[in-house]
């Protein structure tokens, strides 16, 4: 079976600045990759080309085997690519049933005339995503801003699978969260994969990726140089082509 | 929570109501002839002009912006129609065709200075403070030009009945009279209830409420207000938004100034001049914050009742009102003290 998602030869620049030089990647479906790199080794303009906030220069798309232009983050919403940011692009200021329907909220019809935020449903339905997921939250009428960092993570995924997901990418998922709730954003991980999703996910915590990755792809100055199998490897290995001590294609 | 966190993020949350009830106490029991149905009815009457400005203030405050122009394309409007139906009367129109042309082309000019404020704020990205500044000086100086630094005041007397009149008007013992005032003998009592521009007022704001509490433009305000980047990755459309917010402030502002030139049958230019604080202070003692993301219509318009009930009741008791602005920036302070230091004692939830 094909990829489920695949970069072929994407070329990235600014300017003068090559960020992504002639890189190419694949994620099957029910699959993790982890993508690695040191800061500015061009992990983020990779998924933010993927993601639709950049366009590529060069290099070619498939979603589902088949080649996609993705020319905005709308065009890869509607295809069921969702990101998930390092700062989650959550509006504190709501609940959780309001984030997770943000941009496509449920109407009803009051009076036969009047249309007005169906709030009984979107809490109904959230409650059913959340449990879905095995993630509690003790309120949902509780404002984000009142959540905890992993609370906060459980929200943003949530709202990309009740929107269907297929693919998803996460930036340093686990960072700026406490021990107990890394784990518990790695089980998340994890049940979502059983699910049959495709999964990036960026990170510099060594330990998470070793629990999460299937693959990883490792990056530097713009360019793929390397691409080893979790089982295959270890930390040392992983962190010496990160500084780029050595280049080792397996 | 603890009981005693219970009680003060109880008293925080619903300072600003228990604020209201001290101050009726306070001026029922000091200032004579406040706490009569005329008293109240003045208090309302009065409150009018500042409760649709102080609504508009709410929709911008919540995106997390400001409109400073509010106070100043009231004071256009209120010129712009004045002059109009005066000028309308003079041509020969019949007094009712006169005042309601004027209305609706006063309505439709007065969408401009948000439009133009949207622009700046939403496109050209100008901080709102500065945005609406300028437009404010905009405004004000091209209602000076009109007026020639003077009063609008050849306004039809029709404006005047209906501005002051009331939706029911009560003869005691023999009926009761919608919007005309009975012919009565002289001498009978009539028993005014409800001037007709509360009615209008609390009709705009009720759509206002709906607007920013039900429909998903008003959950779009929101969202913008806490964090813009997130709304415009859940696809919403910020700019159109926000300059959808500046028009309907800058709508609500001139519908104010149409207002007022009804109550006081006049266009001064200066006429919303201390409510562009006073619609700030409203908004902030009805609970939002200045950051954006937080308030309500109906916590604002407690905001206007405290002012109004505030500069009322001074000056039934013959206070000078220069010490209504004191009071109005000692009172700004503390809502904003307690909103900055107490963040805990704003609702966490919905």
């Amino acid at each position: 079976m094909g990829y489920l998602l695949e970069v072929r030869n994407i070329t990235k620049r600014f300017g003068g600045l090559v960020a992504v030089n002639n890189v190419s990647m694949g994620v099957n479906a029910g699959e993790v990759v982890g993508l690695l790199g040191d800061n500015g080794a061009g992990k983020s303009t990779l998924i933010k080309v993927v993601s639709g906030v950049y366009g590529a220069d060069e290099g070619t798309i498939l979603f589902q085997g088949k080649q996609v232009q993705i020319n905005s983050p709308m065009d890869a919403l509607g295809m069921g690519i969702e990101t998930i940011y390092q700062d989650l692009a959550l509006a504190e200021n709501l609940n959780t049933p309001a984030n997770i329907f943000l941009g496509r909220e449920k109407m009803k019809k009051v009076l036969g005339v009047l249309n007005v935020l169906d709030h009984a449903y979107m809490h109904a339905e959230s409650r059913k995503v959340l449990e879905k997921l095995d993630i509690l939250i003790p309120s949902l009428r509780n404002r984000i801003r009142a959540l905890s960092g992993g609370q906060r993570q459980a929200v943003a995924i949530s709202r990309s699978i009740y929107w269907d997901a297929k693919f998803l990418i996460m930036d340093e998922p686990t960072a700026a969260l406490g021990v107990a709730e890394q784990k518990k954003v790695i089980d998340t991980i994890n049940l979502l994969k059983s699910h049959g999703l495709g999964i990036i996910v960026i990170s510099h915590q060594m330990h998470d990726i070793f629990q999460v990755a299937d693959r990883m792809v490792i990056m530097r100055r713009g360019e793929k140089v390397a691409e080893l199998v979790t089982k295959q490897t270890n930390p040392d290995e992983v962190v010496s082509l990160i500084v780029g001590a050595e280049t080792v294609t397996h | 929570m603890t009981r005693r966190a219970g009680i003060t993020s109880f008293v925080g949350q619903r300072w600003s109501v228990l604020f209201f009830l001290v101050e009726l106490v306070f001026f029922s029991a000091v200032a004579r002839g406040f706490f009569t149905l005329n008293g109240v009815q003045i208090v309302l009457f009065y409150s009018t002009t500042l409760a649709l400005l102080a609504t508009a203030e709410t929709l911008v405050i919540v995106t997390g912006g400001i409109d400073l122009s509010v106070g100043f394309v009231m004071g256009f409007a209120s010129v712009i129609s004045a002059k109009l139906s005066g000028r309308f009367a003079e041509m020969g129109l019949a007094p009712e065709l006169a005042l309601l042309l004027a209305i609706l082309i006063t309505l439709a000019i007065g969408l401009l200075p948000g439009f133009v404020n949207g622009l700046l704020v939403a496109r050209l990205k100008v901080p709102p403070f500065l945005a609406t500044f300028a437009v404010q000086g905009i405004t004000y100086g091209t209602s000076l030009l009109i007026t020639q630094g003077s009063a609008a005041i050849n306004v039809p007397n029709l404006a005047n009945v209906i501005g002051n009149g009331y939706l029911i008007y009560l003869v005691p013992g023999q009926g009761v009279s919608l919007f005309t005032r009975p012919q009565v003998a002289p001498g009978t009592p009539v028993i005014d209830i409800i001037p007709t521009m509360v009615v209008v007022t609390v009709l705009f704001v009720a759509v206002a409420a709906y607007l920013l509490k039900r429909t998903r433009f008003g959950q779009h305000t929101y969202a913008i207000g806490g964090n813009i980047d997130a709304a415009m990755r859940a696809g919403i459309n910020t700019n159109r938004h926000l300059v959808a917010i500046y028009v309907i402030s800058s709508f609500l502002a001139t519908l104010s100034g149409i207002i007022y030139m009804m109550e006081y049958v006049t266009g001064k230019s200066d006429a919303g001049s201390s409510f562009m604080l006073d619609s700030v202070v409203a908004v902030v003692i009805g609970g939002a914050s200045l950051f954006g993301g937080t308030g309500t219509v109906w916590r604002t318009i407690l905001g206007v009742l405290i002012l109004s009930v505030l500069e009322m009741g001074l000056k039934i008791m013959g206070v000078q009102t220069f010490d209504k602005y004191i009071a109005v920036g000692i009172i700004l302070i503390f809502a904003v003290l307690i909103d900055q230091f107490f963040p805990e004692l704003v609702r966490k939830e919905d």
